[in-house]
């Protein structure tokens, strides 16, 4: 027997996650064989294919913003993760302290520096291999400090009288010298083939060079060394490559009967601007006696021109005279994802370098199914 | 790290009270550094010497920082 095919408004209407006054609902999921009886709902590549479509809002190096439309929860929140916490950045790991004389105490150094976002030439990041820690009971093992898995940095500072200060001067960053000490201090010294990819722009160098490290008076000095690992964000959240990552569903707004005059005034007002136009009613739609709008020629109907921009408040939902007019829902598979890159990657690249470690992740599956057949 | 490394410099002999640490007679004591206070000159003292910074007068004296790397996880 052939399978059944549901109509295409019944697919649409599966679509939408129900937004209630008090819940929500229709939430799961349900094409998948075996839930609808009598239908397919079988995967196949060339019905993703054929329903996967990609959009993009907005690229900014720090801001890309983009929806992904027709895949499975299962899957966005799959990237969304791994980007946040899988794919790998360069970060201060280790730091050697020589001397700190000044009022930060060198634990609190430690981990502030830890915090600093670097980047450097993706193609170095790349070339960088993990640097494994030694074990507690075993000093011996452990990667050694290589070329390969250690970026060395260093800062030196001292803080000085400024001689051509003015007397009456009272800022402390003209008054001395290095009274404030930034992320732009810091100095990559490149070890072996490490000068050949962190060369010229994709030199390795803190995303933001006036990030505040430490304040200093004058006698007062740092000067240490830090080491850099390539690490992953499960690890710790300083490898994590992204300020943020999130993904919302695109909102539905159905407006199932008319809504005319002031009521489509405070209507609009009741969603973001942009998300509800006010239009004149036609003659045509007014002449039809059949319809709410007859004898409404001229008067301002509430239409729907954007749901992208709503916030889905359900303010509209609070109000007597909208009851039963206005339908709010989610597209269940409409995903706008919003990424914010620190700086090593790009934002849109970020993505992109998710969609990588999955494929890695899926091939490492499929070899440990092959090992276990055999 | 630091702090287990860290010796009492007067625990040359057995008996605590005994001074014949290296660079310094038995009676005077080790020669330390010390850094003022109020006007941050450096003070150096022996054992029994007045706690008092040459410079200002001051009486409050710091020890120096060690000269030991310290090493810390970024974490």
């Amino acid at each position: 027997m052939a399978p059944l095919v549901p109509s295409h408004e019944v697919l649409e209407n599966r679509r939408i996650v129900n937004i209630n006054p008090e819940t929500v609902s229709n939430i799961p999921s349900t094409d998948f064989p075996g839930h609808w009886p009598g239908e397919s709902h079988e995967w196949s590549l060339e019905k993703f294919r054929n329903g996967f479509q990609v959009e993009f809002h907005q690229n900014k190096q720090f801001d890309a913003s983009f929806s992904l439309i027709g895949l499975d929860a299962a899957i966005a929140n799959a990237f969304r993760r791994i980007v946040m916490a899988e794919v790998p950045s360069l970060a201060i790991e280790t730091v050697y302290i020589h001397n700190n004389t000044s009022v930060i105490q060198d634990e609190v150094l430690a981990q502030r520096l830890g915090l600093i976002p670097f980047k450097g030439s993706v193609d170095g990041l790349n070339w960088m291999r993990w640097h494994t820690k030694s074990s507690d009971d075993d000093p011996s093992s452990g990667s050694s400090l290589s070329d390969y898995n250690t970026v060395v940095l260093r800062l030196d500072v001292e803080c000085t009288k400024n001689p051509n200060a003015s007397p009456d001067e009272e800022d402390p960053r003209k008054l001395y010298k290095n009274a404030h000490v930034y992320a732009k201090d810091i100095v990559f010294h490149p070890v072996g083939r490490q000068e050949e990819y962190f060369s010229g722009e994709g030199t390795f160098q803190p995303v933001n060079p006036d990030i505040l490290i430490a304040k200093l008076r004058p006698g007062q000095k740092i000067e240490m060394e830090m080491h850099c690992f390539k690490g992953i964000g499960a690890d710790h959240a300083k490898f994590s490559p992204v300020a943020t990552a999130t993904y919302r569903l695109m909102p539905d707004i159905k407006i199932l009967r008319p809504i005319i005059g002031e009521d489509a005034k405070k209507f609009a007002k009741c969603f973001p601007k942009g998300v509800i136009a006010l239009e004149p009613i036609t003659t045509e739609e007014a002449a039809q006696s059949n319809t709410e709008y007859h004898g409404h020629a001229g008067e301002l109907k509430a239409v729907v021109r954007d749901p992208f921009n709503d916030t889905v408040s359900r303010e509209c939902l609070r109000h007597e005279e909208f009851q039963g007019k206005v339908r709010l829902g989610r597209l269940r598979d409409h995903f706008i994802f919003n990424i914010e890159s620190t700086g090593q990657y790009n934002s849109d690249h970020l993505f992109l370098e998710s969609v990588k470690v999955l494929k890695l992740k899926c091939a490492r599956w499929k070899r440990g199914l092959t090992d276990l057949m055999r | 790290m630091s702090r287990e490394a860290y010796q009492v410099p007067s625990l040359g002999g057995g008996n605590t009270f005994t001074n014949d640490n290296a660079g310094a007679g038995s009676m005077d004591g080790p020669i330390v550094a010390y850094l003022c206070g109020e006007c941050n000159s450096r003070v150096s003292l022996k054992r029994g010497d007045q706690i008092r910074c040459k410079e200002c007068g001051h009486r409050v004296l710091y020890k120096e920082r060690t000269k030991r790397m310290v090493q810390f996880e970024a974490r």
